[in-house]
């Protein structure tokens, strides 16, 4: 029995490998990029030359992992929750195509937006799209979910979704592997040339398959052995728990429960299960890691069964991740608050490295824009974000991936002046081409700032798709040669950057400023090595 | 057996270490483990923490509940303070006294120090002038692990076999500098907790 310690993600990673995929997809975001890096490094996955490489976006990552399984090869496509509607147009469609070879969507949430925007529940996305969505509970359900989701996958004809949390994707566990790992699948077409074409005649019939497995897929989940009912003597009150929120149950009470509970890891949700338990308590309990989903479900909207509590009437909060200290008090029980950390104690924010070269480029550019005033300057999603608090105060705006660009352009439309972007090379190439292309298009007045450090950084150094590429981008997709501007952002060229933004603010069309230097983290781990 | 541990520090302090070194002893002794770190944006120099929880039965949450770690185990003096509310009654502060200054409105040091000794059950090491007269500053982390260890119900050995494994291949040297930080932690809380179990 081989034993081994593993990230909540890297279980995924590895239950992936030994399910059988030839190839990994995938875009870095907190708390999803352990993942794909597992795979990466795994010495099975190297020795069977799985594709392992990061794609420019979540979407081009489900398309390539799409056409991976119309090639009839098992696929993993992992993100984070933000990410999946970078790619919602295909997974959408995909749950319709249905899919060749066994393909797995991994999902990870960030509840209490410990590094995200927002902190939307992916499992919405799954009862969207109406295919299968599994919720483990723990790092060993995490790595059996992902071999049994790959099976699904292949036994209904749809993608499966495995859904996890911050804290299950970063905390660590025993997880023992299964004795055998499957072998790939050859190459093989889908059996109907036609399946892969959504025009609205074929896309209606497509769209009937799916609607008529919904009963299949009901059976699975009220079969799945991670979805069950447990007993409890007392029945005034009984307990629903969906993913990791089993644990924070659990923990209080260790041994046994008082209350009869249903476990639900498996989606559609167990009908029968849940019958059960509302036939034997006076109240149901939902305690869910994200928004109310099972909640809103089940209490309807004339609150006409039984009464049922949660996220919607205050027994726990509307927002943030569970724990086990807000479980203990929605299940009434008390427990030691512990001490208050004291007044001394101040708040130690995340901030930009010494030495990092996106400091050079704040210090022009707030001396540039000191005469403009507040409020002129977008940006993105990135490591440059931190821009937004002291001591730069920068940039006034971090919205989803490459609305830098855009909304830039919007506000230049508007009559803002001067109106400038600041994004960072990978955001760039994720989603900001399309945007600089209907600035150049219409001759947007705008300066767009490319803060260039060769990697992705926030998420911890991995490749970025714009290596090496930028200005020929910006070239080919029609910026003027003679406003495209590249300088190393150091100290001794501040400037040359403030000199350069002035004039290019200046000119009324669009301007392409590429302050560039290598990520000081990335120098460091690679000196290191 | 049950040792739930709240580790605390900065981004970029490598926390992780120490993390890794219980988490592989405790595997060598068949214990449970869960253990949860903070990747992504406060990595990035802010505040950072990592809940180990060991037990010789299976454990549920990821998360320690208030009030249950018998230990804060701190690389940095104020980050101990951040997690006092995790500390049990009779639970105990590891911290190092060196602090890590990289915002305007970091307190007092002073106060902060004082604030500290003052707590009820303190370790307090400066392990980087420790780690110094072991042989290298850069093993303070392992000066902080060695601390700790005599409230961890792991046998030394473990210990000192998982630090072996987590350097082995930075070479012999790297790994003995490590071990004798380790070494040099242990026997300060050991002498510091006879010290005053004689005093009482």
């Amino acid at each position: 029995m081989l034993k081994k310690l593993l990230l909540g993600a890297e279980a995924i990673g590895q239950g992936a490998i030994d399910g059988g995929i030839s190839g990994v997809y995938a875009y870095p975001g907190t708390p999803s990029t352990e993942i794909t890096e597992y795979i990466q490094e795994n010495e099975t996955a190297i020795e069977r030359n799985l594709h392992q490489q990061w794609s420019a976006n979540e979407k081009t990552a489900m398309e390539a992992a799409l056409g991976m399984s119309y090639a009839g090869k098992r696929t993993l496509v992992c993100m984070k929750h933000v990410g999946l509607n970078v790619a919602a147009d295909v997974f959408m469609n995909i749950a319709v195509t249905g899919i060749n070879g066994g393909m797995v969507v991994a999902v990870a949430d960030d509840p209490s937006m410990h590094s995200s925007q927002n902190e939307q529940d992916s499992r919405y996305y799954g009862k969207f799209a109406m295919v299968p969505v599994m919720e483990p509970t723990n790092q060993q359900e995490a790595y059996d979910m992902t071999i049994a989701a790959l099976e699904l996958s292949e036994k209904t004809g749809v993608p499966v979704m495995i859904r996890i949390t911050t804290r299950l994707a970063h905390s660590r566990s025993g997880v023992v592997l299964a004795p055998m790992a499957r072998m790939e699948n050859p190459l093989s077409l889908p059996s109907d040339p036609m399946q892969f074409v959504l025009l609205p005649a074929n896309a209606r019939k497509r769209y009937n398959i799916l609607l008529a497995q919904h009963p299949g897929f009901l059976k699975y989940s009220e079969e799945a052995s991670w979805n069950r009912f447990e007993e409890g003597p007392d029945r005034s009150l009984g307990v629903i728990c969906c993913g990791i929120a089993y644990n924070y149950f659990r923990e209080n009470y260790p041994d046994i429960s008082p209350y009869p509970s249903v476990k639900v890891s498996q989606y559609p949700l167990p009908v029968k299960l849940l019958k059960q338990l509302e036939s034997q308590v006076d109240e149901i309990l939902v305690l869910e890691e994200g928004y109310p989903l099972v909640e809103e479900q089940l209490k309807g909207f004339f609150e006409r069964g039984k009464r049922v509590i949660g996220r919607l009437d205050g027994t726990l909060p509307r927002a943030g991740e569970l724990n086990p200290d807000l479980v203990a008090l929605a299940l009434k029980i008390e427990r030691s608050a512990g001490q208050t950390p004291p007044d001394l104690l101040v708040n130690r924010p995340p901030a930009l490295c010494k030495g990092c070269g996106h400091h050079d480029t704040y210090r022009a550019l707030n001396e540039v824009m000191e005469e403009y005033g507040k409020g002129k300057v977008f940006s993105d999603i990135g490591c440059y974000t931190l821009g937004a608090l002291p001591p730069y105060n920068s940039i006034y705006s971090c919205v989803d991936m490459g609305a830098s660009v855009t909304m830039a352009k919007g506000a230049a439309d508007a009559g803002l002046f001067p109106s400038v972007a600041v994004v960072g090379d990978s955001t760039f190439t994720h989603s900001g081409i399309t945007g600089l292309l209907d600035a150049v298009n219409e001759k947007s007045n705008m300066v767009l700032i490319i803060g260039d450090n060769e990697s992705i950084s926030m998420t911890g150094g991995q490749d970025s798709s714009a290596f090496g590429h930028i200005e020929s981008i910006c070239l080919g997709v029609g910026v003027d040669p003679n406003h495209i501007h590249v300088l190393e952002s150091l100290p001794k060229n501040h400037e040359l950057l403030v000199k350069l933004l002035r004039e290019e603010i200046d000119y009324n069309g669009v301007s392409v400023i590429i302050p560039r230097r290598e990520c000081i983290q990335k120098l460091a781990r690679q000196k290191k090595n | 057996m049950k040792c739930d541990i709240v580790l605390a520090g900065v981004g970029g302090q490598g926390i992780l270490s120490i993390a890794t070194a219980i988490g592989l002893a405790a595997v060598s002794n068949n214990l449970y483990i869960k253990q949860a770190e903070t990747h992504g944006m406060s990595q990035r120099g802010g505040a950072v923490q990592s809940y180990v929880r060991l037990s010789d039965k299976p454990i549920f949450s990821d998360l320690i509940p208030s009030g249950e770690a018998q230990l804060v185990l701190s690389v940095e003096p104020m980050e101990a303070l951040r997690y006092l509310n995790y500390l049990s009654p009779d639970g105990f502060v590891i911290t190092n006294t060196t602090p890590f200054i990289n915002i305007p409105d970091y307190p007092d040091v002073d106060a902060l120090l004082k604030l500290i000794t003052s707590l009820p059950r303190v370790v307090a090491i400066d392990a980087e002038n420790v780690a110094k007269t072991a042989g290298n500053v850069k093993s303070s982390n392992m000066v902080m692990l060695g601390a700790a260890s005599p409230f961890i119900d792991i046998q030394v050995q473990s210990l000192e076999k998982a630090i072996m494994d987590i350097f082995a291949k930075k070479g012999d040297k790297i790994v003995a500098v490590n071990l004798s930080a380790f070494h040099a932690g242990r026997a300060f809380t050991e002498q510091k907790i006879t010290v005053k179990n004689k005093k009482q």
